[in-house]
């Protein structure tokens, strides 16, 4: 008996696994791709400018000169002058705050209802499933820009709106997801543990199953931020998103596209910085997603 | 099968009537009172009273309980009625016949680009892994699926029409009328269209293929010699594409949202431009009307995807 005791505890030793920093783990896979951190530097330089826009923007972003009105690239204004004669570029960093913005509590909202509802949804099963997935699946049936188009125009435009447009169109897609890692989760060992013990249902779903999900859920929402912000600008560009004065990217496209013959650097420039957003968050989110839980490649 | 056929039809048929009550009730909070907006230059010309209001109101069915509307529309809509446009004074199923053809036309020369181009770039990075081509496929794709459509069509306008001039910059003649004048006008729309598919496709049939690769399976088939071809053609592709397949899906959804952007930009008359046509009237029986028909023309095609999912994967089926 002690002979047997003894054996399993060296066998237990031997197979027990080296110990890792997680979080040591975690930042060098993360930092691995040099593209990863090209992601990083961009999306710090963007919360930078959009955090410190009044102080680092050279002109004021909403009252141009008329006098200067569609100026070229030239010292003065580095990236030209609209109609009004506003700074392009000043107006731009202002358009990262918009951006930003409408990005993070976009995600914020949809994240935690997405959440919720998936979480229920996938606990419970049965007829609360069946309602809230079907719901899921009817707003899914809609292309996401299509349906926030519908309620953008439904709600009028302007910053609020428009994030709540967003929200309503990005819903859907956590719901599905944490639906589908709650049924996984569900399953474990662990949670029948738990159940067995008598734990009640809110216990499991918020100090169980929800700590297991957040990983990926981090993997998916930055991934979203990109698409969200490129919606934004989608819909201001077609003139039911952000609201004139307000700086927004989408909408200086517009705005840009009727000179472009003359003056193509105030369409081109906002779209350039569009693409590096979305491109930064994507591949921060890749990088986050090899080091958090590289099995989500291919499904994220 | 058939059990899973069913299934999943049912599902479908729920997700449908879902669907007509999101569209229907959302639409109906539009601001405004619609018949005032489109009453509204006649109004301020000639006048129009009170009387004649109530009689249009009347006849489009306004003063009912909304419920009742609702039937009326759903019973009209199963009967082959959309309605009439408030803007265009026309039959629904008409205009969105005229313009759906369009539509069709550059979406589905898109998605024939997007498969083709997307899954031999991502196949070829896949099986090339590491080199420049899967350097050179993997960064293009990165940065397509970035690209703001309705940017690319202005910065290619620019380019290939103002500066180069080579392609004109709008309009849609019918193919059967001009050919040669057809094609030059679809080049820059349809490759808008395409590129941020393209992109995801190329994404996805990259990372299948890798998946695949790894398999014990392949493995077995290498040490059993056979060529390289013969690996890839007749073992790996066909599990690596099977994901592939719910692009389908997503890609019609993606052409119908390019569609907004691209027929709005380049001036075609399809059923993108249609609905931000009527997004800006406040027509809501087009509204409703044409979203509700591109609901349901994708949740039928993910259907379809589901069911030949299904039928290819087995593990899907009992799963």
């Amino acid at each position: 008996m002690t002979e047997r005791d003894s054996t399993t505890i060296t066998v237990a030793f031997q197979e027990a696994p080296p110990r890792v920093n997680e979080w040591r783990r975690f930042w060098r896979v993360f930092l691995q791709r040099r593209i990863v951190i090209f992601g990083l530097v961009i999306l710090f330089l963007l919360v930078f400018s959009a955090i410190f826009a009044n102080v680092i923007a050279p002109h004021d972003p909403y009252i141009g000169i008329l006098a200067d009105s569609l100026q070229h690239p030239n010292s003065t204004y580095w990236l030209g002058t609209d109609i009004q004669g506003r700074d392009t570029l000043s107006r731009l960093i202002f358009g990262t705050r918009t951006a930003l913005m409408v990005g993070f509590v976009t995600v914020g909202i949809a994240g935690v209802v997405g959440v919720g509802l998936g979480l229920i949804a996938g606990y419970f099963g049965g007829v609360a499933s069946m309602i809230i997935m079907r719901i899921m699946d009817a707003l899914m049936g809609f292309p996401m820009l299509i349906l926030a188009m519908l309620f953008a125009a439904v709600l009028g435009g302007g910053i609020q709106n428009v994030v709540i447009a967003l929200s309503i169109a990005t819903v859907p897609g956590y719901a599905r997801v944490m639906n589908g890692l709650t049924l996984s989760i569900r399953e474990n060992d662990y949670i029948m543990a738990e159940r067995a013990m008598g734990s009640s249902n809110a216990r499991i779903m918020l100090s169980h199953i929800l700590p297991n999900a957040i990983p990926p859920m981090i993997v998916l929402v930055t991934l979203q931020l990109g698409g969200i912000i490129m919606a934004e600008a989608a819909l201001s560009f077609l003139g039911i998103g952000i609201k004139p004065p307000g700086a927004a990217w989408g909408a200086m496209v517009s705005d840009g596209y009727r000179y472009l013959s003359n003056n193509p650097t105030l369409s081109f420039a906002p779209g350039i910085a569009i693409m590096l957003v979305v491109f930064a968050f994507n591949m921060v989110g890749d990088g986050l997603r090899d080091a958090l839980d590289p099995r989500l490649r291919g499904i994220l | 099968m058939t059990t899973y056929i069913i299934r999943r039809l049912l599902i479908a048929l729920v997700v449908i009537i879902i669907v007509t009550l999101i569209v229907f009730f959302a639409i109906r909070l539009l601001p405004g009172d619609p018949l005032i907006i489109f009453l509204g230059q006649q109004a301020t010309q000639g006048g129009i009273s009170q009387d004649e209001l109530e009689h249009l109101r009347e006849v489009y069915g306004l003063n009912d309980p909304i419920l009742v509307q609702y039937g009326n529309w759903v019973w009209g809509i199963l009967r082959g009625d959309l309605g009439t446009s408030i803007y265009y004074h026309e039959d629904v199923g008409v205009l969105m016949g005229d313009r759906f053809p369009i539509t069709l036309h550059l979406g589905i020369l898109a998605f024939i680009i997007n498969i083709v181009v997307g899954v031999l770039l991502g196949l070829a990075a896949a099986i090339r892994r590491g080199t420049w081509i899967d350097a050179v496929t993997t960064t293009l794709a990165n940065i397509g699926v970035c690209i703001p459509v309705f940017w690319l069509a202005i910065l290619m306008i620019y380019l290939f029409g103002l500066e180069l001039r080579w392609l004109p910059i709008a309009g849609y003649t019918p193919p059967t009328k001009d050919f040669w004048l057809n094609t030059q006008q679809i080049i820059m729309p349809v490759f808008c269209m395409a590129v941020t598919m393209m992109a995801t496709t190329a994404r996805l049939s990259r990372s299948s293929m890798l998946e695949v690769t790894r398999q014990d399976y392949i493995r077995t088939a290498w040490s059993k010699g056979l060529s390289e071809r013969t690996i890839i053609i007749r073992h790996a592709l066909k599990n690596g594409l099977i994901p592939v397949i719910t692009l389908l899906g997503i890609g019609l959804g993606m052409v119908f949202a390019g569609s907004v952007f691209v027929e709005t930009i380049f001036a075609i008359n399809g059923i993108g431009r249609l609905l931000v046509t009527s997004i800006f009237a406040q027509d809501y029986v087009v509204i409703q009307s044409s979203s509700l028909v591109i609901a349901l023309i994708i949740i039928l095609s993910n259907l379809l995807v589901d069911i030949s999912y299904g039928w290819l994967d087995p593990r899907i089926r009992y799963g």
